[in-house]
């Protein structure tokens, strides 16, 4: 039993001793140093060979385009957008052109049917002034015709009456006393 | 009996030496809460301030590992 | 009976970072072709797949590949330009560089049976001394002697400034350390965590939790492949900012 632990502990010693001569820790076998720098230093000149050569240059260009590409872009659709707003401004423009000029010709044909109407208007009044001067007139003379023709009946009448009654009259009396009567 | 001595004492001081670990666990941490604390009051500086955090972090890391690296070199190399 | 449960245990996180020959042999000289090589080639070969056949078209409404790739170039292009200014961009292709190997070769050593060659302290001190030797070159062609004077806090009190002077001297010299040991150790750790949290499975009681457990992990592990890869890059312009730019901050 105790032989055999001690077997095992001397196997363990031996174990790692060995493991100490074959690997122990392997970052500090010096002897291994010169042929990893050596082979580092061919690693890093491929990369940097690499990077120099193919990498910096193609990306750089593409990085380069895309950034021409998109300013360029960007300064298209910046112009695209002005064309739309002066465009835009145009269309208003001529918006307010058309319809200043709508209102022109509305405020024309309203002059025009305005003065229309009045000369209509002042014509028919002068015209019903017309017939109302002539219809006056006729009144006026149907009137005075009237007045003479009752003067001539009353006249008529009171010299027959006159005559009838047995006298003698004069024209010049009974017109007389007729218009005096007429005018009483 | 006195490589297995040794041998002791080799292991002691590795395990001691594993303490430091714990001191550069404590500052990592410190940095990162510290960086998330300012973060929060006041997230639109800290996209700018990762390098920092990260710089940060490596420095303290860095005594960490000089002390895991002692205890490697007393496991395997002394 | 304990023979077998010492052995049934015998869990081996670190064996899957062992760097081999791939065509037998021993000896690993700096030429031979190991699986670090291979993977570092299928990561070169992705790379390209992504960069070239996505953009062969170099169509101005992207494609779903093409449009990959302008992402990963716009989010790296960017962070060059946000972290450090106008003036970094002229850097972008290193940038670009890194962050292209650290992110495919964190997520193709994600993949089952895979070698992470990021895991690698020498892999990764490479990559921060790239960074740290040219950005202290450029700071000295940029600004001349001049250049010290980031260290020179001249906003301090006049007393402290030397002590000032000699702490920041001593983190501008640490950040290839760290910025390597990071990377190389976060991934490390993860890969290993995964790999101990999977010996587990051996146990038949634990292994629908395993499976569980190995799940979550391996999701967590997707997201420190992609931060960690981000986290390079980003510090990478952090100091890049200190040599392009205005030097007195």
């Amino acid at each position: 039993m105790a032989t055999e632990v001690l077997d095992a502990a001397a196997a363990a010693h031996e174990a790692g001793h060995t493991a100490e001569t074959s690997s122990g820790m392997p970052q500090l076998d010096i002897t291994t140093w010169d042929n990893q720098i050596f082979w580092l230093l061919v690693s890093l000149v491929a990369i940097y060979l690499i990077v120099t050569r193919v990498a910096v240059p193609r990306i750089g260009a593409v990085l380069a385009e895309r950034r021409g590409t998109i300013t360029n872009d960007l300064a298209a659709a910046e112009e695209l957008k002005l064309q739309a707003s002066e465009a835009e401004t145009a269309y208003n423009k001529a918006l307010a052109a058309a319809r200043a000029e709508a209102s022109k010709i509305i405020a024309a044909a309203r002059a025009d049917i305005e003065a229309d109407l009045a000369k209509a208007t002042a014509k028919a009044d002068a015209e019903i002034e017309a017939k109302t001067a002539v219809s006056e007139k006729r009144i006026a003379e149907i009137r005075e015709g009237a007045l003479e023709s009752v003067t001539e009946v009353a006249k008529d009448t009171a010299k027959e009456l006159v005559s009838v009654l047995g006298g003698k009259a004069d024209a010049r009396s009974i017109n007389a006393a007729v218009a005096a009567r007429l005018k009483g | 009996m006195e490589g297995e001595l040794a041998q002791m004492g080799k292991y002691i001081g590795a395990g001691l030496a594993a303490f430091g670990l714990g001191g550069a666990g404590i500052g990592v941490g410190n940095i990162a809460g510290n960086f998330l604390a300012g973060a929060l009051r006041n997230p639109s500086a800290a996209a700018g301030q990762t390098a920092t955090l990260f710089v940060g972090i490596a420095f303290a890391e860095a005594l960490g590992i000089f002390s895991f690296l002692i205890a490697l070199l007393l496991m395997f190399a002394v | 009976m304990a023979e077998e449960g010492a052995s049934g245990f015998q869990i081996h996180p670190m064996d899957q970072f062992i760097v081999k020959p791939l065509f037998g042999g021993d000896h690993i000289a700096w030429y031979t072709v190991t699986n670090v090589t291979l993977w570092m080639a299928i990561a070169v070969v992705a790379i390209a797949a992504m960069l070239m056949l996505g953009t062969r078209r170099r169509a101005i409404v992207p494609s779903r590949s093409q449009s990959v790739a302008e992402l990963i170039y716009g989010f790296v292009y960017n962070m060059v330009e946000e972290v450090t200014g106008r003036e970094g961009v002229k850097y972008f292709p290193y940038v670009l560089t890194l962050f292209l190997f650290i992110l495919f070769s964190n997520l193709l050593g994600l993949l089952p049976a895979a070698f992470t060659t990021t895991s690698h302290i020498a892999v990764t001190i490479v990559l921060a001394m790239l960074v740290f030797l040219g950005v202290t070159i450029l700071g000295f062609v940029k600004h001349g002697i001049g250049f010290l004077g980031m260290f020179w806090v001249s906003s301090a009190p006049l007393v402290i400034r030397p002590i000032l002077a000699v702490i920041e001297v001593i983190s501008y010299f640490v950040r290839p350390v760290s910025h390597s040991i990071r990377l190389a150790g976060n991934l490390m750790a993860g890969h290993a965590v995964i790999k101990v949290i999977a010996g587990f499975a051996t146990l038949v009681v634990a292994s629908p939790v395993v499976i569980g457990a190995v799940t979550a992990l391996y999701g967590l592990e997707l997201l420190v492949a992609c931060v960690q890869a981000y986290v390079f890059t980003i510090l990478t312009c952090v100091y890049l900012r200190d040599a392009v730019g205005d030097v007195h901050h």
